[in-house]
C-alpha cells in the first residue's frame, strides 16, 4: 500500500514536470494553425498564419539552412582530420589543444560574440556578409564535432589499423581516407547531426553578429516575439520545431546506437 | 610524407581557425577590458561598483536557486523513471527530453505561452480566483525559463548516474536494517554527487550566461548578460562590457571546471 501511494505521488509529480515542459509546445503549435488565439480553438483552424511567415521570413529560413550546412562543411573539413590528429599523438599538446578549442563550450556567447566583433567587426565586406556569422558557428560548434569523432577513434584500435595499412604500403592520406574516416563514421555521422541542429538554433552568438540584411531563424524568432502577434510568432516556433524535430529524433536514435544519449545546446 | 608531417598537417586548419578567430579575439576581448576611463580598474569595478556587483549578486543568486530546483525536481523523476518500470515509461521519457535542441529563444517564448499575458497561467488564475497573474517577464519567468531550459538535461545525466548504481549496496544497506528513507539518504544519494556536480554546474553556467530567453522575456531584466548587451548597444560603453563579459566568461568557465573535475566527465553549458 505505501509502495503504492509512493508510486503514484511519483508519477504524478514526473506527469507535472513533463506538462510543464510539453504544454507549451503544444500551446505554440495550436496557436501557430488557430485563427484567433484569443478566441481560442473554436475560431477556426488555418495555415494563414504559417504562410505569412513564409512571406515575412522565407530568407531568414534559407537563410539558416545555408549557414548550417557551410558550417557543417567546415566543421567537418576542419574537425575530423583534426580529432585524428589529436587521437593519434595523445600526448600532453593534445590535450593542451582539445582543452582549448572546447573553451567556446563554457563561455558564453555573448562574450565569444563581443571578441569577434572587436576584432574584426572593422573589416566592412566580412562583417556584412553571412560568413562573419559562420565564423561564430564554427568556433562554437568545431568542439562537438573532434569530440563527437574522438570519441569513436578511442572505442576502436586505430592504432592497429593505421599501422596494418601503413605495413601494406599505404601513404598517410589513403590510410586517413580508406581506414580512418570510414571507421569514424557514426562519431562522424553523431557530430554532423549536432552541428546542424545547433547551427541552426543559434542564438547567443548571432543576435550580436548579424546586420539586418543576414538574419537567420532564431534572429528573426526573437524579432516576431517581439513585435508580431502571437499567432505569426508561434507559427514561426511551428516551422522550427518542424526542422528540429527530425533532427533530434535522429540524433536520439544514432545516440541510442553509440550506446550514449545525445545531449545538445542551445 | 612521414607519419609525423601528416598528423601536423591534419591539425593545421583546426590551429589556424582556432587562432584567428577565438584566441586572437578573446586576447583582444581581455586587452579591450582595460582601455575604458579607469583601465585595469575596470575589472574591478565588476565587485566595487554597486550597480555592476548588484547585477553580479542577481545573476548568481538566479542561477544557484536555478539549479538546486533543476537537481530537486530531476532528481525526484530521474530515480523514479529509472527505477520503475510501467506502460508509457518511454513516452514520458521521450516528452521529458524533448526540449533538449530548443535554443534560449524559444524557451523565451514557451515560457511566455504559459506565464505571460495571455498566457496559461494567467488564464487559469484569471478564472479561478479572478486576478490574471503573469510571471513572465520578470526573474520568475527567466528562473522558469531556465527550469524548462535545464530539466531535460540534468534528468538525462541523473538517470545516467542511477543506471550505475551498485543495487547490491541498497541490499546491504536494507538488510542491515535501513528503511526506504535511510537507503535514499546514506546510499544512493551520496552515490548522485558526482552526476549532481556535472549537471548542476552545467545548469548553474548556462543560467549564469545564458542571453536568449532573457532577450525574449524582457530587455530589463537585471541580470549580466543583460546588462553586457546593454552596455554594449545602448551605452556604447564597450571597454566595460568586454570586462564584464571576460568576468562572466572566467564564472562560467570556472563552475563547468569544478564540474569536470569532481564528475570526471565532459561537460559543456549551454545557452
Amino acid at each position: 500500500m505505501r509502495d503504492r501511494l509512493l508510486f503514484a505521488a511519483q508519477l504524478v509529480f514526473t506527469l507535472l514536470v513533463a506538462a510543464f515542459l510539453i504544454v507549451p509546445a503544444l500551446l505554440s503549435m495550436l496557436a501557430g494553425v488557430t485563427a484567433n488565439y484569443f478566441r481560442g480553438i473554436s475560431s477556426g483552424l488555418t495555415l494563414d498564419w504559417v504562410l505569412q511567415v513564409w512571406d515575412l521570413y522565407a530568407d531568414t529560413i534559407l537563410r539558416s539552412f545555408e549557414i548550417a550546412f557551410a558550417t557543417l562543411a567546415c566543421t567537418l573539413v576542419i574537425g575530423v582530420p583534426a580529432a585524428y590528429a589529436l587521437h593519434a599523438r595523445g600526448d600532453r599538446l593534445a590535450r593542451l589543444i582539445e582543452e582549448i578549442i572546447t573553451l567556446p563550450l563554457a563561455i558564453p556567447g555573448l562574450a565569444i560574440a563581443l571578441a569577434l566583433l572587436l576584432t574584426y567587426g572593422g573589416f566592412g565586406d566580412f562583417r556584412r556578409s553571412w560568413s562573419f556569422i559562420l565564423v561564430g558557428h564554427v568556433v562554437f560548434t568545431l568542439p562537438f564535432m573532434v569530440r563527437s569523432v574522438m570519441a569513436v577513434l578511442g572505442q576502436i584500435d586505430v592504432r592497429t589499423l593505421d599501422e596494418s595499412a601503413a605495413s601494406l604500403g599505404a601513404s598517410p592520406w589513403r590510410r586517413f581516407r580508406d581506414v580512418i574516416v570510414p571507421n569514424a563514421t557514426p562519431g562522424i555521422l553523431a557530430g554532423s547531426l549536432m552541428v546542424v541542429t545547433l547551427s541552426l538554433g543559434e542564438f547567443n552568438l548571432t543576435w550580436m553578429l548579424h546586420t539586418p540584411l543576414t538574419k537567420t531563424l532564431p534572429v528573426g524568432l526573437a524579432d516576431s516575439y517581439a513585435s508580431m502577434r502571437l499567432e505569426v510568432a508561434s507559427a514561426y516556433t511551428l516551422v522550427f520545431f518542424v526542422m528540429i524535430i527530425p533532427l533530434l529524433v535522429a540524433m536520439q536514435l544514432i545516440g541510442r546506437r553509440n550506446g550514449r544519449p545525445g545531449t545538445a545546446r542551445a | 610524407m612521414s607519419r609525423a608531417t601528416f598528423v601536423w598537417l591534419c591539425l593545421l586548419p583546426l590551429a589556424v581557425v582556432t587562432v584567428a578567430f577565438f584566441v586572437l579575439p578573446m586576447a583582444r576581448l581581455v586587452a579591450t577590458g582595460s582601455t575604458g576611463p579607469s583601465g585595469v580598474a575596470a575589472y574591478a569595478a565588476i565587485l566595487t561598483e554597486p550597480r555592476y556587483r548588484a547585477t553580479l549578486i542577481n545573476t548568481v543568486v538566479l542561477a544557484a536557486a536555478t539549479t538546486a530546483a533543476t537537481l530537486a525536481i530531476a532528481t525526484v523523476s530521474g530515480l523514479f523513471l529509472q527505477r520503475q518500470r510501467f506502460a508509457g515509461r518511454p513516452i514520458l521519457i521521450a516528452m521529458l527530453t524533448f526540449p533538449l535542441a530548443f535554443p534560449g529563444v524559444v524557451v523565451g517564448f514557451m515560457i511566455i505561452l504559459l506565464a505571460g499575458r495571455q498566457g496559461l497561467i494567467g488564464d487559469l488564475s484569471s478564472r479561478l480566483f479572478g486576478e490574471k497573474l503573469v510571471l513572465a517577464y520578470s526573474m520568475q519567468g527567466l528562473f522558469l525559463g531556465y527550469l524548462y531550459f535545464s530539466i531535460p538535461r540534468v534528468i538525462l545525466t541523473i538517470m545516467a548516474g542511477v543506471e550505475k548504481l551498485d543495487p547490491r549496496l541498497e541490499e546491504a544497506a536494507r538488510s542491515l536494517g535501513a528503511g526506504p528513507w535511510a537507503v535514499h539518504r546514506d546510499v544512493i544519494l551520496p552515490a548522485l554527487v558526482p552526476a549532481f556536480v556535472a549537471s548542476g554546474a552545467i545548469a548553474f553556467a548556462t543560467a549564469m550566461g545564458a542571453f536568449g530567453t532573457a532577450f525574449t522575456l524582457a530587455t530589463n531584466i537585471d541580470v549580466l548578460p543583460m546588462l553586457i548587451y546593454t552596455e554594449f548597444t545602448l551605452s556604447a560603453n564597450i571597454a566595460m562590457a568586454a570586462a564584464l563579459s571576460v568576468g562572466l566568461g572566467l564564472v562560467a568557465w570556472a563552475m563547468l571546471a569544478l564540474g569536470r573535475t569532481v564528475s570526471g566527465g565532459a561537460v559543456a553549458a549551454a545557452g
